[in-house]
């Protein structure tokens, strides 16, 4: 498969704490990859550089070739990257439909029609009705987002991430807070999501069952470097990571 | 199945709403010049209200410039039927608009960078420059004593027909027809796309940028609406009451917008309407008792808004429509019914 995503030596810096220390990586196409690590380890960090949310201080990231170091998010999202977020980021007044419906009429190039009814783009709506009965929220379409079960909410979170229709999606710890029902859910959800194969998935996340069960791939970082890559096999057996995740069944 | 006959609860909106706009219509027939004038009044602040509230209610921007856009529409419309050979009400009325509309561009590429306290606090300050402009610009804006002498220009389009404005009904169907235009194109534009967009910049800011939108462009697309609103409001001022005063452009004024749509409540389209029939009957049957009205009408407002939080339109909605809504829905259920 051809390489979606590079980055070259990116680095980040917040005063003294080097957050994301010249991490050189690369995602290709069609493999979920899982980016595990410690608290503070950068993660997050990265996937901020990544998407547009924070400027790299230095180094490089290149989209399917392309470099995308300092184009805006919204740019990157129209290129094919996009994202859920750890602490949930949804439309709380607007019903589960207009959530969907939000993102489906932009990336339809439709946000700016100031005077047609939302009901009249048949093209949209059905998209959006596809988007809720992939993440099982049909039944709760007409409610306002905001006053959803938490579990309900990620799932939503994630159907806002694909409704932009990317071809790169980072999910930044999509189980946590989850009680084990939710979290069966929403990884059965990713797991068809990737079998679809429009989207290859990055997933950030601490759960260990979760990114052994899910990952081709496994990138490990901690202090803000990538500390081993490989597959899930392989990072099992790996001492170093090991000894980060000191006591923990890996 | 049910016959054509009996009444859909899905239609009584529509009734309501069709009654509302015919009794506005016969008002001149029978009620005196003073109500003619309140209602207009009413019709210029709902305008006015609308323009605060697509910032506020749909895009989550408080604003307390909205008077500037007012006052740029007022002395835009007055300065043109002043200098006109024949005034004609028009230019007036549309110059006001497009001028108002220009102002907006240009503070709203200043504004909309900044949010929340910041923004509220920029508007605020822009705002009273106008005020400024309008109360020291003696040559221009007349200062203190404002522009005077502005007529009530007919409504005219060349070769075509051309109506007198100066009884107060004729200029009463001019400013209810422009009014209605206008909150039907608010209408369509607070329920399409763009609108929904909106919405999602108010709920969560931070999330728009992933849906592929740029927020400050929207932002600054609603703040010109929004401007083009406040000044149609304000253009619709002059030729009622022939001249125009720095008030207008006050602070306090914006301040008004933004308590009517507080008042009726923020997150309806039609609250804004209602705050501003509810500001004037409680603003008309105070002053009839105190000159201090401006205290009790705070003390009512206060009361308004902490017993009917989401406003009046907001708690009607609330109380009344679960009932109403589970009916709506039922007849919608049964009628899916009888298609099948």
């Amino acid at each position: 498969m051809s390489e979606l995503l590079r980055t070259e030596s990116l680095r980040r810096r917040f005063g003294e704490l080097i957050a994301v220390d010249g991490v050189t990586l690369s995602f290709e196409g069609g493999i979920l990859t899982s980016i595990i690590g410690p608290n503070g380890a950068g993660k997050t960090t990265l996937i901020n550089l990544l998407t547009g949310s924070l400027p790299p201080d230095s180094g490089k990231i290149l989209f399917k070739g392309e470099d995308i170091t300092g184009i805006p998010t919204e740019k990157r999202v129209k290129k094919g990257i996009s994202r859920s977020f750890q602490i949930m980021n949804i439309f709380p007044r607007l019903t589960v439909f207009q959530n969907v419906l939000l993102p489906v009429f932009s990336c339809l190039n439709k946000s700016m029609r100031p005077f047609s009814s939302v009901q009249d783009h048949q093209d949209a709506v059905a998209e959006a009705e596809r988007i809720l009965e992939d993440v099982g929220l049909w039944g709760k379409r007409d409610l306002p987002s905001g006053k959803l079960s938490h579990g309900d909410q990620r799932l939503l979170e994630m159907g806002l991430a694909v409704a932009a229709e990317p071809e790169l999606c980072f999910l930044d710890e999509p189980s946590s807070g989850l009680n084990p029902v939710e979290r069966v859910r929403v990884l059965e959800l990713i797991k068809k999501m990737a079998t679809a194969g429009k989207t290859t998935f990055v997933v950030v996340e601490h759960d260990m069952d979760v990114v052994f069960s899910l990952s081709d791939r496994i990138i490990v970082m901690s202090l803000g470097r990538m500390l081993a890559e490989g597959e899930p096999t392989e990072i099992r057996e790996n001492k170093e990571v090991r000894e980060i995740y000191l006591g923990e069944e890996l | 199945m049910r016959t054509g006959i009996s009444l859909k609860f899905g239609r009584i909106p529509y009734i309501l709403l069709g009654l509302l706009i015919a009794l506005l219509f016969v008002i001149p027939l029978f009620a005196d010049v003073y109500i003619i004038y309140m209602v207009i009044n009413i019709l210029i602040l709902s305008l006015f209200a609308l323009s605060v509230n697509l910032l506020l209610g749909y895009t989550g921007l408080l604003s307390f410039g909205q008077a500037a856009f007012y006052a740029a529409g007022s002395y835009g419309c007055a300065k043109i039927l002043v200098a006109m050979d024949s005034p004609s009400l028009l230019p007036g009325v549309f110059g006001g608009l497009l001028i108002a509309g220009a102002v907006a561009l240009v503070l709203g590429l200043l504004c909309v960078r900044h949010t929340e306290i910041y923004f509220a606090m920029l508007t605020l300050a822009f705002g009273m420059m106008i005020y400024s402009l309008a109360l020291k610009w003696r040559s221009f804006t007349g200062g203190d004593d404002g522009l005077v002498g502005i007529p009530r220009a007919p409504l005219e389009i060349p070769g075509l027909f051309s109506l007198n404005m100066t009884p107060m009904e004729n200029y009463y169907y001019f400013v209810l027809v422009v009014s209605l235009i206008a909150i039907f194109i608010f209408y369509r534009l607070v329920n399409s796309p763009f609108g929904l967009t909106l919405q999602g910049i108010r709920d969560s800011e931070s999330r728009i940028p992933f849906a592929g939108i740029s927020v400050r462009n929207y932002r600054l697309i609603c703040f010109v609406i929004s401007g083009l609103y406040a000044g149609l409001a304000g253009a619709l001022l002059p030729p009622l009451e022939n001249t125009v005063t720095p008030p207008v452009a006050h602070w306090e004024h914006s301040g008004h917008g933004v308590l009517v749509c507080l008042l009726g409540g923020i997150y309806t389209f039609a609250g804004p309407i209602v705050g501003s029939l509810v500001f004037f009957i409680v603003k008309d049957i105070i002053v009839r008792f105190t000159e201090y009205w401006l205290i009790w009408l705070g003390i009512i407002v206060l009361i308004l808004v902490l017993a009917l939080r989401g406003g009046v339109v907001g708690t009607l909605q609330e109380r009344l429509f679960p009932r109403f809504g589970a009916r709506l829905a039922k007849e919608a259920a049964s009628e899916r019914t009888v298609e099948n």
